[in-house]
């Protein structure tokens, strides 16, 4: 039971700081550039980052040390899609470097598109 | 170089039979009625929908109602009036061509960025002093989230505005200015140039217009001879805080020795706890500080001579995403109370 | 009149106040800029040079005056916030992993959930308070790109839900698609090149 809970806490608190630390990175850069460097350029450059740290094998570690800390922030997306890319290319060649990426994002993608579409119907926006 | 005849110096028109300020309204958004002012403006709204269905809609409404008001405070009607000055912030400035519809005077559309409510009272007032017209009603406003999501994010991403970025006024003002009356008087104006000190920031504002200002203002005096403690108040539109202290140590080191007079509707309109940053910004930031706070204190006699200075950013959300600077510029009004004040 | 003539000559002109203004920045930073143009420039090209130095000496003035962002605060929330919202994520994920998921699988349907949450929070209005304290802390987690998608629909539904709400919910959505999919590809056709090849 102990251990069971503690496992619990340690894992949310690698989280925590995994999660933290990668964010904090963000913000450097938001606050050191210039003021044209918004925060769409800071996602696309989290997904670019993180697709190819994946690639070169670098993030996989990552994610086992800090689990959802850094399979959360935008730059786990793009190891996701890393990821699946070269499973993609290894199983089915070019048609699986194509569709690789995309296959295995697709659920978030789509749910992304879904639940954005939903709650913006509902919501309504209040300045 | 032949010069025209109501021209002095450079760049400044004087008026001779000054067009009086015979009426003048204002209405605000919530916000700005929690402020400093809050109860000198004509209205204040309770949310920033003003009843209608779009934020669009609610500015184009609360600058037809503010018009409509200074019509009516003068005692007259939209018939009698000879022409509609007017603009705003959006695209094509339909707030106020919208506006102009259901006012049906003759309307002349402008479109001076923040600056327009000193662009409209030049304007007004070249119309009425030339033998132009008789009456002259012109306004101008701003929305926050029409401005918003024109010209930066939508209103519920969540972005950190850096400590010098603005908060766009919600609100309207306008001014019926007659070839006489009861009531302040037009006397002089600037026209200014177009100024751009290569700032980038759209988020800093009060640094692309400063230098604008500080030109504009010591054109102003080097032109008329006067001096800035000649005047009750030196008033800019919307520099912000940063902006102010740039524009005031640029006028210092022009030579010009403003004190305390001098200060800036954006920093005057909201309270600092109301964690705006900079201050306000938007057309209807001078409009409605002018056509409520100053107006009023000069009826009442507080103020005899004043300056507004309204500033305008005039760049567009794709200049800046292409990479421009943003240019300035900055028109100088005198107002000035005449006889019992 | 005559008054009027003396006093023009009183008052510098604003670019004379910028001219001493580049005089005393040249002073107080000699390592930075050389206070002639370079020799043999067309005039067009002296004319621009002139003015970059006038924006470089107001840039110059205006840093005086700017105040300083709180970096550091704003370090710290960014890593509060974000460590928190990946923290609940981990919740999730233990739990989806308690119920059977493996580890790739977990981490899908939480960012699913994650991304639902973000978009909540935005049509309540309360991500942009989030972010407003968090900065990077909000925009970087999926929640983030949520929020982006769903803020900038919400906003534009007024304008039809086909152009309006439709088209904009990949304002900033697309780019990262976009950009995601072009590393996406590059990294399987590398993969695929050296597999086959070998």
């Amino acid at each position: 039971m102990f251990a069971g809970a503690a496992a619990f806490l340690a894992s949310l608190l690698k989280a925590f700081v995994t999660g933290g630390i990668i964010c904090a990175f963000g913000q450097v850069v938001m606050d050191f550039t210039r003021p044209t460097v918004t925060p769409g350029h800071v996602l696309v450059g989290y997904v670019t980052a993180g697709a190819l740290l994946s690639a070169l094998g670098l993030y996989q570690p990552l994610v086992e040390l800090g689990g959802a800390g850094a399979t959360i922030p935008l730059s786990g997306f793009g190891h996701s899609l890393a990821q699946g890319a070269i499973s993609g290319a290894r199983s089915a060649g070019l048609l699986g470097a194509f569709g690789g990426g995309v296959q295995a994002t697709a659920a978030g993608i789509v749910a992304a598109v879904v639940f954005g579409y939903i709650m913006a119907v509902i919501f309504n926006p209040r300045g | 170089m032949l010069q025209a005849a109501k021209k002095l110096g450079k760049q400044t028109f004087k008026f001779d039979n000054p067009p009086v300020i015979v009426s003048y309204a204002s209405i605000v958004g919530p916000m700005e009625g929690q402020g400093p002012f809050g109860k000198e403006f004509d209205y204040v709204l309770e949310d920033d929908l003003f009843g209608e269905k779009t934020w669009e809609k609610a500015e184009s409404k609360m600058l037809r109602e503010t018009l409509k008001l200074a019509v009516q405070k003068a005692s007259t009607s939209p018939a009698e009036v000879d022409f509609l000055l007017a603009g705003d912030l959006l695209n094509q400035i339909v707030t106020s061509n919208f506006a102009a519809r259901a006012l049906g005077i003759p309307f002349l559309g402008l479109y001076g960025a923040c600056s327009t409510m000193a662009e409209a009272l030049a304007l007004g007032a070249m119309l009425v002093d030339g033998g132009f017209a008789e009456r002259v009603v012109l306004g101008t406003s701003s929305h926050h989230n029409t401005s918003e999501r024109q010209f930066r994010y939508p209103t519920e991403q969540g972005v950190q505005r850096p400590l010098w970025a603005q908060w766009t006024v919600t609100g309207a003002g306008a001014v019926l200015l007659a070839r006489e009356g009861k009531g302040p008087a037009v006397t002089r104006a600037t026209v200014g140039k177009v100024l751009d000190l290569g700032v980038k920031d759209a988020n800093d504002m009060g640094s692309a217009m400063a230098p604008a200002a500080a030109d504009s203002l010591l054109c102003y005096f080097q032109d008329t001879g006067e001096e800035p403690e000649d005047y009750d108040l030196i008033v800019t539109g919307d520099l912000g805080s940063l902006g102010l202290k740039v524009a005031r140590e640029l006028l210092v080191r022009g030579g010009l020795a403003v004190g305390e007079n001098f200060t800036d509707c954006g920093v005057l309109v909201y309270y600092p706890e109301q964690d705006v940053h900079a201050g306000g910004s938007g057309c209807g930031c001078s409009a409605v500080m002018l056509c409520g706070p100053i107006l009023k204190r000069m009826e009442a006699g507080n103020y005899r001579r004043i300056l507004l200075v309204g500033t305008g950013a005039l760049m567009s959300p794709l200049t800046v995403q292409q990479g421009e600077s943003i240019p300035a510029l900055a028109h100088v009004v005198a107002i000035e109370k005449k006889g019992e004040g | 009149m005559d008054e009027q003539k003396e006093n023009r000559g009183r008052y510098n002109v604003l670019s004379d106040v910028i001219a001493r203004l580049r005089m005393e920045k040249d002073l107080a930073e000699p390592e930075l800029a050389g206070q002639k143009p370079p020799a043999g420039l067309s005039e067009q090209e002296r004319q621009k040079w002139e003015k970059q130095a006038d924006q470089e000496a107001y840039r110059w003035l205006v840093e005086q005056h700017k105040p300083k962002a709180p970096v550091k605060r704003n370090l710290l929330l960014a890593f509060l916030v974000g460590g928190t919202i990946c923290a609940a994520g981990q919740v999730i994920m233990n739990y989806f992993q308690g119920a059977g998921l493996g580890a790739k699988e977990a981490a899908a349907a939480t960012s699913l959930v994650m991304v639902f949450l973000g978009a909540f929070l935005t049509g309540l209005g309360v991500y942009d308070s989030i972010g407003k304290v968090g900065g990077a802390g909000s925009i970087v987690p999926i929640t983030g790109f949520a929020n982006s998608i769903v803020s900038s629909a919400m906003e534009f539904k007024r304008e039809g839900y086909v152009y309006g709400l439709g088209a904009r919910l990949f304002t900033v959505a697309g780019p990262v698609l976009v950009y995601g999919f072009i590393v996406s590809v590059l990294i399987g056709l590398v993969t695929f090149y050296f597999s086959s090849g070998s």
